[in-house]
């Protein structure tokens, strides 16, 4: 699912510089990417999503050379391969439950919006156990109750690859396993592949393999 | 675009505080230089058309603005008077006829239009209920007059003194309304009509109380001599002219030279008119005769200088509303860093965000150029009446 060579990145103008000689994630595997603050796991991320460009070496997920290609070829990649899950859930509050579910298809003209895919978000909702929540403003919500929203929202696209970033970081203990678990069986539900990064060393059993980043960064 | 829009909403929406505030903001800088316009236009042809139907205007010699405001549109302010020497004057020269006007006193704010049946044959004014003037103390009324005070023939009407401080002055007098005529949408529509010689009385020029020469009271006759009576200020006027004491009502001094705040003088043919305004203008005398329409062309010229200052005023202020509304779309943005971080993050692009920016500018303005489509409608509905009400009377 993704494959990683010799890849090299910095920010312009920061002391940061990541490496990565190799990197493999097989199809449906689950992974786990733990590391100090600051070692470039989000940066790993968001070069995955086809966010950032690597200035060496090359990044490839379900197939595609993402680090190859154009900007809006990277956005359509993105938004139909890829569903992202983030740690601060990132909805908009302005918009009921549904409509944060379905903010990537009014977005982009990568993914259409139909009355099927209504219906797919308000069964994934449903499996979530946020269905009855469909018209209720997200501000109104639990904590648990966004993050599964965040969920749902990443799922929807039927992305191949789900990237969380510290999806769990904001819930209290009980949500947290639960929250994982709803994660699993949806990726695996999804057939899809969970690269997910945690400073929780309590949920690594979880996973398929961790990946610890500090074998990667170097400060120059 | 559509879910552009479809977010846009639910964004303007939600922070209805804001939304409300940028629409009111655009409204008010659109509306306000249209309103103006369309206010200025209207009082434009009002002024105009009342102007251009009365052909000449004869009053003493002063500003002939407060002249033709008082004698067209009963503004409250009373011009240098004439005399009923005038009207006589002008009916000898054969030339004209002359319709006196007295436009001195107001009968609850509404002004008393002092003159006689041919005034409501020159402005074309029928009746909707009652009947004519005929009476000394009868009044007939314009349509908004009669709306706004609920009274129709058969009602009374009390005049206002001119000072309420004033306890030796003259009496309000109680004027029967016999009729109401019909909506002209001029200033017809707003006064109060009488007979000359019943605004007379209310000024007190024309008087009618008890027979002195058959008053026995000592207190009222202070003396008595063949040919005259001298009464004390026990003597009560009458204050309403009724079938009884209609007859007790007199003139004092000369009627000739009873006075008038104007004469509309209706020239026989142009010739007629010509000649009368060579006349006034040669003249030496007290009178002057001048051409309504001129001296509302003047006023407007006025005006519209006004209006272009304004506009440049409106203008700027325009200008500084746009900036800050550009600022606060600015600070907007700012503030949504987070949410377009998370666009940009889930796959959509700056178009993305600029199609969203947009639409909701574009939901602001739509909204804000429907309340002023609306308010603008309103405006447009009630001009006339504003006009009136605001710039004319």
């Amino acid at each position: 699912m993704i494959r990683i060579d010799s890849l090299g990145f910095t920010y312009p103008g920061a002391e940061f510089f990541l490496r990565i000689p190799e990197l493999h994630v097989a199809p449906g595997e689950k992974v786990a990417v733990i590391g100090p603050s600051g070692s470039g796991k989000t940066t790993l991320l968001n070069l995955i999503a086809g966010i950032l460009v690597p200035q060496h070496g090359r990044v490839d997920c379900a197939g595609i050379k993402v680090s190859a290609l154009g900007d809006r070829e990277r956005r359509d990649f993105r938004i139909s391969k890829i569903g992202f899950v983030f740690q601060d859930f990132e909805l908009l509050d302005y918009l009921d439950v549904l409509d944060n579910i379905l903010h990537p298809y009014r977005i982009t003209s990568a993914l259409r919006l139909t009355s099927e895919v209504r219906e797919r978000a308000a069964e994934l909702a449903q499996q979530m156990d946020i269905g009855d929540k469909l018209h209720r403003r997200v501000d109104h919500l639990s904590q648990g109750e966004k993050q599964r929203v965040a969920i749902s929202r990443a799922l929807l696209p039927s992305p191949r690859l789900v990237l969380a970033d510290e999806a769990t970081g904001n819930l209290d203990p009980r949500n947290k396993g639960h929250i994982l678990d709803l994660l699993f069986q949806s990726v695996e539900a999804h057939g899809a592949t969970l690269l997910a990064v945690t400073h929780d060393h309590e949920l690594l059993p979880h996973f398929d393999r961790v990946v610890d980043f500090s074998d990667f960064r170097s400060v120059a | 675009m559509i879910d552009s829009f479809y977010i846009a909403w639910r964004y303007v929406a939600f922070n209805k505080i804001r939304t409300a505030t940028l629409i009111a903001c655009v409204t008010l800088i659109a509306i306000l230089p249209l309103t103006l316009e369309l206010l200025l236009t209207e009082s434009e042809q009002q002024l105009l058309s009342r102007a251009e139907s009365t052909p000449l205007l004869l009053g003493a010699k002063g500003s002939a603005l407060d002249l033709v405001m008082n004698g067209l549109y009963f503004d409250d302010e009373i011009p240098e008077l004439v005399s009923m020497a005038a009207v006589n004057e002008l009916e000898d020269s054969g030339l004209a006829m002359p319709i006196p006007l007295y436009v001195r006193f107001n009968a609850r704010r509404f002004p008393i239009v002092g003159t006689t049946l041919d005034y409501f044959d020159f402005r074309g004014l029928t009746m909707a209920q009652g009947r004519q003037l005929a009476l000394l103390g009868e009044a007939v009324i314009g349509a908004e007059v009669a709306d706004r005070l609920g009274i129709a023939a058969g009602d009374s009407l009390l005049s206002s003194p001119e000072t309420v401080f004033d306890l030796a002055g003259v009496y309000p007098l109680k004027m029967q309304v016999v009729g109401v005529l019909k909506r002209s949408y001029t200033s017809d529509d707003l006064a109060v009509f009488v007979d000359v010689k019943t605004a007379w009385v209310v000024q007190g020029l024309v008087h009618g109380h008890e027979d002195l020469a058959r008053s026995e009271d000592a207190s009222v006759v202070i003396d008595r001599t063949d040919t005259n009576v001298v009464a004390s200020a026990k003597l009560v006027e009458y204050t309403e002219i009724t079938d009884e004491n209609i007859d007790s009502f007199h003139f004092h001094g000369e009627p000739e030279q009873y006075p008038l705040s104007a004469v509309v003088v209706v020239p026989n043919d142009d010739k007629s008119g010509t000649i009368l305004r060579g006349r006034y203008q040669e003249s030496e005398g007290l009178h002057q005769l001048v051409v309504p329409g001129t001296v509302v062309d003047g006023l407007l010229a006025n005006i519209f200088r006004i209006k272009n200052v304004l506009d440049a005023v409106i203008f700027v202020v325009a200008i500084a509303t746009v900036l800050a509304l550009t600022l606060v779309f600015a600070l907007s943005i700012r503030l949504r860093q987070r949410e377009i971080g998370t666009v940009f993050r889930i796959g959509g692009s700056r178009l993305t965000i600029a199609r969203l920016l947009i639409a909701e500018i574009g939901i602001i303005v739509a909204a804000s150029a429907l309340l002023c489509g609306v308010v603008m409608l309103a405006v447009n509905q009630y001009s006339g009446d504003l006009v009136r009400a605001l710039f004319i009377r």
